[in-house]
């Protein structure tokens, strides 16, 4: 088992270098190079060949990269041109928002979802069967901030449910210990705050994960279609074990499987989603984060973010195979 | 799963559902009462030292807090007593005494006398560095110079010397006669700061790196003036100032024990805001949903139009230095229909770069009504049929003058084409460089932008605009500089007037060095649980006689 | 390689896989087309769309007025869209444009950014896949991981990124971006294609038989591997609709607020007079979900059809 992680992670790092190496080139495509997104709007051929000589950018290429990588690694991304604030302190505002949305999002999608899937999988060719199959191509093909505003009219402000924008009513009083609203909440037992933090989270979650919710549902259908009609599961079924035990022992855990990766799977598009659905909620996110710095064409920010999001997503994978060689033995032979 | 036990899980989660949902309804109805003013800005604060500010948003927390020498009467642009009872002009206009008001306390505690008055002013005329100097906009066009000029400013400095006579008489004496004395000292830039905070806090340190300039810590933690409200917080990652109650406030206190100042970009999603009722009042919506915040019951308050919307020109492409070429813009764009189409009721088309309330203003200008024909025909005269025109206009705001960006570029470009321009149209965002771009790197050939006055003096307008050389207009023309700084001097009221009268013709006639479009009346919504609101058509208001019921 | 990007990996070598069986492209294609025929979805998504493609080729001559006129400008009040009345049946936008005929020239838009953006993505990448494929060994290592990594990448995510390189975003931003989006998809297609079919029965009596290397791969390898890259360009295209929609939304496409294009049109739709009409951004958010499903439908069931494991 250690020595699958081991393997996993140095094989990770690789995958690093040309992430990286891929954001060194895309700076270097960027209009006026990285001293034209240094100086912003301020570039003028004159003032990008002054910083050109200070950042070093006359020098050979790989060295040019190595001290990238240097600068990469002590974390030292300078300072956001929209609010002239380091970048790192935005991005640590702005981690725990996502992740917090992406984790009810996350839930929703997998909380709904494998019970639709298993029960449509259960119904195969019935009425439910076929609505749910309609409603999961009907989720993927309606575009997130659509779905989103749709949401948002017809349901928090026609019925008054739910909130409508923020993570939380602005000027309550809330203790900030990790970020995550709704954890902080419950840890300094501050019940107004945690219904506050909840009811802003329900609407941008069910939007985020409706999706991923989609697709769960399919799979978890698929999967426990193949494995109803398995061997294994016949046999069970032959030798006269109770219906309820077949299904618990055997249907449902080996169904699982392909679920739990996808599961992994759903992380990037909860991440390209969120763009779209932080904006439609005013949810100051990764999201946000990125969808203004693209806007502003601020490109330090735009920078740190690209390779933490990498980075996110390197752990993420890396996370999924581990607990899928947790799941399934045969994987750590691989 | 068992039937029964799922039949009880989905009945929990649609419990607990809709118990959230319950609670957050019951939740909103309390939240605002308890005096907390919320406000749902546009754009965030870009610091809270007033000198070196210049836009609205910036300002709107900033005069809660802050009080200048001389104010304005609430819902008008007339002058009325500030931090001074009383000031005095001397006949050639070169020395003002102002007659402080006594007992007055800044919210360190210090007190507010003549030489609190005479650190401010000499701090700006003295403060060093360019950084620091280009971004005090507002103190460069009015004073004109530093002691030192370091930065944009090159002019030679109008202010000359403060002289604290006793504790509660300052007197402020001037190298020339300026028309926009004593007026300009209601401007928000000018407000007067506690001398023991400015220097406790560093407030003179501004440094930049590239585009992004940092504040003191002053400016961004330790706001101190005398106003009616107090400086709690600003909360960096949500972009949310909370100001509370003044206790020790001169006058009458403050309605409100707090008031806090949202900042939500998206101008649907602060329409959303107000709706839900998560902020109290919001600032110069679309015009398309005055009618739908009307129907659902909120206050849709709408000031006097003193300002201007202008399509800017700039002569740095060569074929724009042609004045036919620049009439035939003139002529090309429909600003009747535009202002009927696109802007609210109440809004009318310019003849020229100021409202016809201010001093100054010329009946018989020029006018350039709609004339397509004319249009093609200078155009062809110029040779400059098929001109391709980089056209700039703004995202992500809404201005008094320019409640729809987009709407108003959309309509004009129309019309331009019409007359046989070509258009390339460039949107940037307005806290995205929007305003850098063209009115510091001058990148633009056509570019919308505009002005709310700040005090009644046709200088605030055309002399800001057209006063001195700007990357925002790219052309040099001493005639027209000397024409307006003649008329600033001019200390007659009478000849002031008709010397910018004057101005105004020629500039509509002779220069033309961008085209007036329209003033439009910006509106401010409140949820109509909000009592005591006073607009002013400076759009300077003050929220302490406000209430939330 | 790491979990995730297996499991996108594997549907699509799954897909390539199905290259590989049987004799030939011809009979393959006959036969999914006739198994095809009786399944209702699929004559769904194939009449969706049909009826997208022809409404797109001859919008101008369907659309019942000129989109960019501002016919009812004079009638426009604050900015505010005008109601459906003769003449305009959906009404007009906010500068007084005929609503229908604004949506039926935006189904272009969307078309050629869809089918753009799809070819380049597929030439692209089956250059690339070929290449792969074909040569083998570090070559194909080397392009193999570097397909990978694009893939483990969301596509949304990677499209921005892209996008926001471009100094001055036009209709090529989008459709650039979203291309270089399918390329790592087209690429493992093609190659995993190949590699399929290199030990089937017909390949290797080729080769027995001496037929040159390159015949094989032009002659025979690559029309096979043809019925999964249609499967696959269908359900790219679907995906590029929406992509490209998201996109305009972010403010990362064409910035001529005159071009009728539905992604455009949803988003000032929702964002702003979503209150006022509406119908502004349900119309065309409605025809992006349509089209949309359409080539999803159409693609999947082809996808299935394909499927040796539904050849019984």
């Amino acid at each position: 088992m250690l020595r699958f992680i081991v393997r996993r992670l140095i094989g990770v790092i690789p995958t690093l270098f040309v992430l990286s190496f891929l954001l060194f080139g895309w700076l270097r495509l960027l209009p006026g190079g990285p001293a034209g997104a240094l100086l912003g709007d301020k570039a003028t051929p004159e003032s990008i060949a002054s910083v050109n000589k200070v950042l070093g950018l006359d020098q050979p290429i790989p060295v040019q990269y190595v001290k990238f990588l240097g600068r990469m690694l002590t974390g030292d991304f300078g300072n956001s041109l929209s609010k002239s604030r380091p970048v790192v302190d935005e991005l640590a505002d702005a981690i725990p928002a996502t992740v917090e949305l992406a984790l009810a999002a996350l839930i929703f999608a997998v909380g709904l979802g494998i019970p639709l899937g298993y029960l449509a999988a259960r119904r195969k060719g019935g009425l439910f069967d076929n609505m749910t199959i309609i409603g999961t191509l009907v989720g993927v093909a309606v575009p997130v901030f659509f779905l989103g505003y749709l949401l948002k009219k017809y349901i928090a402000v026609d019925l008054g449910w739910f909130e409508t924008s923020g993570r939380v009513t602005a000027g309550l009083d809330e203790t900030k210990v990790t970020g995550f609203k709704v954890l902080d909440a419950i840890l300094t037992r501050e019940w107004d705050v945690l219904f506050d933090a909840l009811s802003h989270l329900v609407l941008p979650a069910i939007v985020l994960g409706t999706i991923p919710l989609a697709v769960i549902v399919r799979i978890t259908r698929a999967s426990v279609l193949d494995v109803m009609n398995e061997d294994y599961v016949r046999t069970a079924e032959a030798k006269g074990l109770y219906a309820k035990t077949v299904r618990k022992r055997h249907i449902l855990r080996n169904a699982l499987l392909p679920v739990s990766t996808t599961i992994g799977l759903q992380t990037g598009l909860l991440l390209a989603g969120a763009v779209l659905t932080e904006k439609v909620f005013v949810w100051n996110g990764l999201g946000s984060l990125l969808a203004e710095g693209i806007e502003r064409r601020d490109y330090p920010r735009l920078q740190a973010m690209i390779l933490v999001i990498a980075f996110v997503y390197v752990i993420v994978n890396l996370l999924v195979d581990i607990s899928y060689a947790i799941i399934d033995p045969r994987v750590r032979v691989r | 799963m068992n039937r029964v036990r799922k039949a009880i899980v989905v009945a929990s989660c649609a419990a607990l559902a809709a118990s959230v949902a319950a609670c957050a309804q019951s939740e909103r109805g309390d939240e605002n009462t308890g005096g907390t003013l919320t406000f749902g800005a546009a754009g965030a604060p870009k610091n809270f030292d007033p000198i070196f500010n210049d836009d609205g948003e910036s300002f709107r927390p900033i005069r809660q807090m802050y009080e200048t020498l001389i104010e304005h009467k609430p819902g008008t642009a007339e002058l009325e007593p500030g931090l001074a009872e009383k000031w005095d002009l001397s006949a050639d206009g070169k020395e003002i005494t102002f007659s402080l008001r006594k007992g007055v306390k800044f919210h360190d505690g210090t007190a507010f006398n003549a030489e609190a008055v005479c650190f401010n002013l000499d701090r700006w005329f003295n403060m060093k560095g360019a950084a620091a100097q280009s971004q005090m906009i507002y103190y460069a066009d009015v004073w004109e110079g530093f002691a030192k000029n370091e930065g944009d400013a090159t002019g030679q400095p109008v202010y000359k010397s403060c002289e604290a006579k006793d504790e509660n008489t300052a007197v402020v004496s001037l190298n020339k006669f300026k028309g926009a004395f004593p007026a300009a000292m209601t401007l928000t830039a000018f407000s007067i700061s506690s001398p023991e905070a400015l220097k406790k806090y560093d407030a003179d340190k501004v440094t930049q790196s590239g585009d992004s300039f940092t504040y003191s810590a002053y400016a961004n933690e330790h706001p101190t003036g005398t106003g009616p409200y107090k400086f709690q917080s600003y909360d960096t990652s949500s972009q949310v100032a909370t100001l509370v109650r003044n206790d020790d406030y001169w006058g009458d206190k403050a309605k409100n024990a707090k008031m806090i100042i949202r900042t939500i970009g998206d101008e649907a999603a602060r329409k959303q805001e107000l709706e839900a009722g998560n902020v109290d009042i919001i600032d110069f919506p679309n015009p398309v949903d005055w009618k739908g915040l009307k129907d659902k019951g909120f206050n849709v308050q709408v000031r006097r139009a003193f300002n201007i919307l202008y399509l800017g020109i700039n002569q740095k492409n060569p074929k724009l230095k042609d004045i036919r070429v620049r009439q035939a813009i003139a002529y090309a764009i429909n600003r009747q229909q535009l202002v009927t189409s696109k802007l609210p009721d109440g809004a009318q088309v310019a003849t020229q770069f100021m409202p016809d309330t201010v001093s100054g203003y010329a009946d018989d200008v020029q006018k350039y009504d709609y004339d397509l024909a004319k249009a093609k025909s200078l155009l062809q005269e110029a040779g400059a049929t098929g001109l391709t025109l980089k056209f700039y206009y703004p995202s992500e705001i809404t201005r008094p003058y320019m409640p729809d960006p987009k709407g108003i570029f959309t309509a004009i470009e129309a019309d331009l084409k019409a007359a046989g321009f070509k258009v390339q149209p460039i949107v940037k965002p307005w806290n995205g460089g929007y305003k850098d771009d063209v009115q510091k790197a001058g990148k633009q050939d056509l570019h919308l932008l505009g002005w709310t006055g700040d005090y009644n003096d046709a200088g605030n307008f055309v002399g800001t605009f057209f006063g001195r050389e700007k990357p925002e207009f790219g052309f040099n023309d001493p005639a027209l500089f000397s024409e307006l700084s003649a008329a600033d001097a001019e200390t007659n009221p009478d000849k002031h007037m008709a010397a910018y009268e004057q101005v105004n013709r020629d500039i509509m006639a002779k220069f033309l060095p961008a085209i007036p479009i329209s003033h439009s009346p910006p509106a401010i919504v409140s949820s109509s649980k909000v009592k005591g609101l006073v607009t002013s058509p400076l759009t300077n208001e003050r929220f302490d006689t406000v209430t939330v019921e | 390689m790491s979990g995730i990007a297996t499991q996108k990996r594997d549907k699509i070598d799954a897909l390539a896989a199905t290259a590989a069986t049987d004799e030939g492209g011809v009979s393959l294609i006959v036969d999914a087309f006739r198994r095809l025929a009786r399944n209702p979805v699929a004559i769904v998504g194939a009449a969706i769309v049909l009826l997208f493609v022809l409404l797109a080729i001859f919008a101008p001559l369907i659309a019942p007025k000129d989109p960019t006129v501002r016919y009812l400008i004079d009638e426009i009040r604050q900015n505010t869209p005008l109601p459906p009345r003769p003449g305009f049946p959906l009404g007009t936008d906010e500068n007084g444009r005929d609503l229908l005929s604004r949506l039926i020239v935006g189904s272009r838009q969307s078309l050629i950014v869809g089918v753009m953006a799809t070819l380049i993505g597929l030439v692209a990448g089956m250059i690339i896949g070929g290449i792969a494929g074909a040569l083998g060994g570090w070559v194909d290592t080397i392009l193999m991981r570097f397909t990978d990594i694009l893939l483990s990448v969301p596509s949304l995510l990677l499209a921005i990124s892209i996008a926001a390189l471009a100094a001055r975003p036009s209709q090529w931003t989008v459709i650039i971006a979203v291309a270089i989006v399918s390329v790592p998809i087209f690429a493992r297609l093609l190659r995993g294609s190949m590699l399929a079919q290199r030990n089937t029965d017909h390949v290797l009596a080729a080769r027995a038989l001496g037929v040159r290397e390159n015949t094989i791969v032009f002659r025979h390898m690559l029309p096979n591997s043809l019925s999964p890259v249609i499967v696959q360009a269908t359900l790219t295209l679907a995906t590029s609709i929406i992509d490209a929609a998201a996109l305009s939304f972010l403010g990362l496409g064409d910035p001529d607020p005159n071009r009728a294009e539905w992604g455009s049109m949803l988003g000032e739709g929702s964002r702003v007079y979503f209150d006022v009409r509406p119908e502004m951004a349900i119309y065309p958010g409605l025809a992006i979900v349509i089209v949309a499903l359409g080539f999803t439908l159409l693609g999947e069931s082809l996808r299935e059809a394909l499927d040796p494991k539904n050849r019984r």
